[in-house]
Parts: structure tokens; C-alpha cells; sequence
């Protein structure tokens, strides 16, 4: 169980430094977009896509070709591609790791994407955590400009495209696609509601937005053809690998790629190296802050979108946070409540008023001021999150969900014994350091 | 003012945007890096060669973790708080931290050299606890391994990665 199967997406990843041209090359890159745009017109690149029932990886699992075929093919130029880079939930780094292993798979994914919907200009939209990525990107993307990939009439045919990277200078709605749409204009990123970014996008135009990761699958679906794709996961409805980033408390934290499906203990002790010594699982949040927690009696379930789904959860970005019986859930909660308030765009009132509003209840909860009609009230509130603008609200309820459904009772126990239980276990400090009083 | 060379370079790359309001991240970064944070005098020479008013600017300078309105110390420390590391924190690194340099966070140290500021999760969860200084990241830490890496920051020269 611990060797791991041959790798698509991180073939190249090595200890030291991210993947060459060359390196990229000999393991077959750039021959799709060779492919693509002498063999294939777009229509039937996007085609392609849609047949290898590739999900996006970004968190909300949309089918990657039906977004693609959303852009019509009378629809107005120029267009626009974004591969979202920006990754800022917490427990979330495999985007980081991907780009890092072997930039000009993004690249070139990218592009079959600026080809597929007949675009003319790609942003790389990059978090400032990053910046390291992004300066790689930016040598590579001028190494590809050199090598005849990018720029005017691409290997000699008529499809010219640019590419370049953007940065962000650090906020976690601007993974939201349409808050990354303004932010990349230069306008201040909060979301838009019911705009159809296929045809209004970017500058009013068609636009295309996708996860790093998403993208970095095309080439593999175009080189080996859909139905191989569809073959490498273990579920029925499943298609392809997946980066699951695994955090928390286990021996080996870091980024696994696997058949889509892989169950969880599988990932866990197989790969992960199994918990930490003296660690027993507890649960998991599946896919980064914005899922639901995960606890032990889904230790065998494939991970994949339709199977969480068929049990009331999701799979989200695969980003699996690793929780042992020593972690208070309230105190988890609380911060992830902490950061949700915080990031909170502020633009709707349930999201901007609500989460400060649980923060504060399990605050109370986790310092010996909780009350047992406090449960009520944060499932009351929780529930008023779904009626926000976007859907950054519904995601910070998610772990306040779970924590009702399946930790009622480490909640009460707070509330009676007037406090943490797990105070002298593991002690959850605030985070922001006072000086003593002098 | 911004010295001429830094001013031409932002300047022609204005001109050959498409539109110029796509590098007002940019441009507000380099305009941090020279100066060290954006006071309101920065503000306003961004926003005139970017051809936007200095409110439009205000308005996303303040929405953004990595952009500075107030001064900050040679060394900007962006703890992660996120639940990853929240939960090496045992002995909380951001304590550690925050005592050793003598501040809490979102300060300043009175020598002007390091500013604590504690940041959404970083990206560097399997490296938990993370933090970022000046960019570049640090993890997992410990308080020894703290003690040295400010001691290595004080003592010798690093280069800037994002903004100051
Ligand atoms: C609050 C919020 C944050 C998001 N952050 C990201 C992100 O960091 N990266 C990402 O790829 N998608 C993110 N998404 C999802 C995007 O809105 C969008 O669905 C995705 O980029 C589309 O690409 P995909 O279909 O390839 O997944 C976020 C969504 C929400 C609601
Ligand atoms: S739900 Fe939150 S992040 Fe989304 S628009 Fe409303 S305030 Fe902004
Ligand atoms: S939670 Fe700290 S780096 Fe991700």
C-alpha cells in the first residue's frame, strides 16, 4: 500500500527543483497542444474534455467540458482564460506543489484551454503566498514564448496566445470566480451574482475560469484520449487522478496523487504514513475549511465527489485536514470561524453579521460561558448562512453543520463542565498574543 | 517621490497594458517595496500614474492582506493562524513569537526591524506550523528553530521577496 501508483500530473516532481522544458518534454509535453492544434479543431477539444467527464478541481466539481462548451462559438472576441492559482484555504497547498513540480503543465494546459474556446489572452491568477511560484512562471512562460508556444501564430498555425501571470496581493475571495474577475480588472473583488462568465466575464467578455489543477489534466486527456482518463479512477462515475494534500496529524503531511476513489484509510495509512504516535483519527474536513467534518465511520469511503456527495458531503479541493482524538472541535471550529469572519468580503449582511455572531457562540462554548440554547442558536444561524450573495457563506457552515451532526455531544460537555475538555490534553490558545500588564 | 528609474519602469509598463487598471496590484507593490509601506503620499503618486483616483486605489489597498497602509519593520512576519497550525500549536508559535520580539500582533518591533502579523493560512500546511517572512517560507517551526531564524534575519542579509 505504500508505493505509490505511476503519478500523471507529478510525474516530474523531483526533491530539488521544479521540472525543465526539456524534462517536461521528454515525458511527452507539449505534444498535445501539437496535437490539438493540427488534428483538432477547438470544438472537438472541448469535446474531448467533456467525454473525460473531468470534474473541476477548485472545489465546487463542475463539469470541466460543459463550462467549456458554455462558450459559444459565435460568442464575441477577444476571450479570456483564467487558471485560478490563488488557493487560499486553509489546508490547501496542492496547487503550490503542482505549479512547483512542473510549470509548463500548467502552462500548457492553459493554452489547449485559450485554444479550445478561441481565446486570446490567459491569466495565471496567483496568491502572494506564492510568489515563488509566480516568478517560476514567469521564466517559464518566457522559456515556452521562446520554444513557440505562446505568442503569435503557435507552432506555425494560426492561433496566437498570451499568457501571463497576475498577482494577488492576498485575500480568499478572490479565489471566488467572479471576485477573481474583478480583482484581475483592478476593481475592488467582491463577488458578482448572475453574471454568466462564459459570456460576460473578463472585460464584459467570454471568460473561462479554472483550477490550476483542472487545467493540468488536459493535456493528459488529449494526449491518451478521454476513455483513458475516465479508466484511472476506482469509482464508476469518477474520472482521472486527484492531488489529495494531506495536513493535520499525520507522519508524512504532503501531496498525494492517486486514482480518484482511493478510500480513506488508504490515504491515510498508506500513504500519509499513518497517524502520529499516540494519534487516533477522529475526523477529517474532506476537501479544505469550506467541507464538512468527516469522522470515523466513513474510514473506508472512496474519496470522490459522488460518493461523499451520497452520504451528505463533499469532496471540495481533496485537501484532507487530519484531526486526532486529542483536537477540541469546538476550538476547531472557533478558528475556523475566526478566519471566516475575518475574510468575509463584507458585502452581504447574513455573511458579514452571521459569522462574527458563531464566532462569538463558540467562543463563549470553548471558555466555560456556553449555554445549552446556544446549540439551537448556531444551528439557526448556520442555517441563515445559505441565504448570503455568494458561496463563500454557505462553505463557512459547513464545519458548524458537522460539528452539530456529529460532535453534539463534546458541545455539551463544554456547556456543562463549564469549559474545554480537552484544556489540559492539548491546549487551543487564542491566537493574538496580549503583553502581560505591567 | 520615486526615484526616476522605478518611475519610467512602472510607466512603460502602464502604457503597454491594455488597460492600466489591471496593474494597480503591481503597481502598489513596487510602490511598497521603495518605500517600505504606502503611506498616503505613495497612494497618491500610484494612483496618478495609474490615472485613478487615490480612493479607487484606497479602496482595494485596504481590502489586501500583502498591502501596507501603516509602517511596518524591515521584516514583515506573516504568521499563519489557519487550523492546520493551529493545531501544532502547543506552546503556540505566535506566543513565542510575539514574546520574544517584545510586541503583539500587528506591531512593530522598537527597532523597527520586524512587524508580526498574523495571516490566513499560508499554503505551507505540510510544513505546519508556517510562517512567511518577507515571503519567504518557514516551517515547521519550533521555538529554537524561531530563536535562529530571527537571530540569521538580524545578522545577515536576505533578499526581498514580495513587498517589504
Ligand atoms: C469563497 C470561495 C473561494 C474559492 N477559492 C478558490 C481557489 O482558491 N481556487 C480555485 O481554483 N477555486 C476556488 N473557488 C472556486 C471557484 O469559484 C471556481 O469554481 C473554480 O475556480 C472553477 O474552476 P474548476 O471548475 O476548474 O474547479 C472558490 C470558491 C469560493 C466560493
Ligand atoms: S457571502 Fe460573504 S464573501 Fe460572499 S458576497 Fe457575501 S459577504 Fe462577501
Ligand atoms: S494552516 Fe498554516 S500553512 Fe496552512
Amino acid at each position: 500500500m505504500n508505493s505509490l501508483p505511476e503519478p500523471i500530473l507529478l510525474r516530474n516532481r523531483r526533491e530539488d527543483r521544479p521540472a525543465t522544458l526539456d524534462e517536461y518534454r521528454a515525458s511527452g509535453g507539449y505534444e498535445a497542444l501539437a496535437q490539438a492544434i493540427k488534428q483538432y479543431t477547438p470544438r472537438q477539444i472541448c469535446e474531448m474534455v467533456k467525454d473525460s467527464a473531468l470534474r473541476g478541481r477548485g472545489g465546487a466539481a463542475f463539469p470541466a467540458g460543459l463550462k467549456w462548451l458554455g462558450v459559444k462559438e459565435d460568442a464575441p472576441h477577444p476571450r479570456y482564460i483564467v487558471c485560478n492559482t490563488d488557493e487560499m484555504e486553509p489546508g490547501t497547498f496542492k496547487d503550490r506543489v503542482l505549479v512547483d513540480a512542473d510549470p509548463h503543465q500548467a502552462i500548457e494546459g492553459s493554452i489547449l484551454a485559450g485554444y479550445a474556446i478561441q481565446a486570446q489572452r490567459g491569466i495565471i491568477f496567483i496568491r502572494p503566498s506564492y510568489e515563488q511560484g509566480a516568478q517560476l512562471l514567469e521564466r517559464e512562460l518566457e522559456v515556452a514564448r521562446q520554444a513557440g508556444f505562446l505568442g503569435k501564430n503557435i507552432l506555425g498555425r494560426d492561433f496566437s496566445f498570451e499568457l501571463d501571470v497576475h498577482r494577488s496581493a492576498g485575500r480568499y475571495i478572490c479565489g471566488e470566480a467572479t471576485a477573481q474577475v474583478n480583482a484581475i480588472m483592478g476593481h475592488r473583488p467582491h463577488p458578482m451574482k448572475g453574471v454568466h462568465m462564459a459570456l460576460q466575464g473578463l472585460w464584459g467578455l467570454p471568460t473561462l475560469v479554472n483550477n490550476v489543477e483542472t487545467l493540468a489534466c488536459v493535456p493528459h486527456i488529449v494526449r491518451n484520449g478521454p476513455e483513458w482518463f475516465r479508466g484511472l479512477a476506482r469509482t464508476e462515475t469518477g474520472s482521472g487522478t486527484k492531488l489529495y494534500a494531506v495536513s493535520g496529524k499525520v507522519n508524512r503531511p504532503g501531496v498525494y496523487e492517486l486514482p480518484i476513489g482511493t478510500t480513506l484509510r488508504e490515504i491515510i495509512e498508506g500513504h500519509a504514513g499513518g497517524m502520529l504516535s499516540g494519534g487516533e483519527f477522529k475526523a477529517c474536513l474532506p476537501g479544505g475549511a469550506s467541507t464538512r467534518y468527516l469522522p470515523r465511520q466513513f474510514y473506508d469511503l472512496e474519496m470522490d465527489y459522488d460518493t461523499l456527495k451520497a452520504v451528505g458531503h463533499r469532496l471540495g479541493t481533496g485537501a484532507i485536514i487530519v484531526y486526532d482524538q486529542h483536537t477540541c472541535f469546538v476550538g476547531a471550529t472557533l478558528n475556523l470561524m475566526e478566519f471566516f469572519a475575518r475574510e468575509s468580503c463584507g458585502w452581504c449582511t447574513p455573511c458579514r453579521e452571521g459569522l462574527p455572531y458563531i464566532r462569538d457562540l463558540l467562543w463563549r462554548i470553548e471558555n466555560g460561558e456556553g449555554k445549552e440554547e446556544f446549540i439551537p442558536m448556531l444551528r439557526q444561524m448556520a442555517g441563515h448562512l445559505a441565504k448570503s450573495y455568494c458561496a463563500f457563506a454557505p462553505g463557512a457552515a459547513e464545519p458548524v453543520i458537522s460539528l452539530l451532526t456529529y460532535f453534539t455531544d463534546e458541545v455539551r460537555e463544554h456547556i456543562s463542565q463549564k469549559g474545554c475538555p480537552f484544556k489540559n490534553v492539548q491546549k487551543p490558545r487564542p491566537h493574538l498574543w496580549y503583553p502581560p500588564e505591567e | 517621490m520615486l526615484p526616476e528609474e522605478l518611475q519610467e519602469r512602472l510607466q512603460q509598463k502602464i502604457a503597454a497594458a491594455p488597460r492600466p487598471r489591471e496593474l494597480a496590484i503591481d503597481v502598489m507593490f513596487a510602490v511598497q517595496t521603495h518605500y517600505g509601506f504606502l503611506s498616503d503620499a505613495a497612494l497618491v503618486e500610484a494612483a496618478v500614474m495609474l490615472g485613478m483616483t487615490p480612493l479607487e486605489l484606497e479602496e482595494l489597498a485596504t481590502f489586501y492582506d500583502f498591502l501596507y497602509r501603516q509602517p511596518v519593520g524591515r521584516f514583515v512576519i506573516h504568521v499563519c493562524d489557519g487550523v492546520v497550525c493551529w493545531m501544532f500549536h502547543e506552546g503556540s508559535v505566535f506566543d513565542y513569537l510575539c514574546q520574544k520580539l517584545g510586541v503583539c500582533a500587528g506591531q512593530t518591533t522598537a527597532d523597527g526591524v520586524f512587524t508580526v502579523l498574523p495571516t490566513a493560512c499560508v499554503g505551507f500546511c505540510d510544513h505546519a506550523p508556517a510562517m512567511l517572512v518577507n515571503g519567504v517560507p518557514y516551517g515547521p517551526l519550533t521555538p529554537e528553530s524561531i530563536d535562529r531564524i530571527l537571530e540569521k534575519l538580524r545578522t545577515e542579509y536576505c533578499d526581498l521577496v514580495v513587498c517589504r
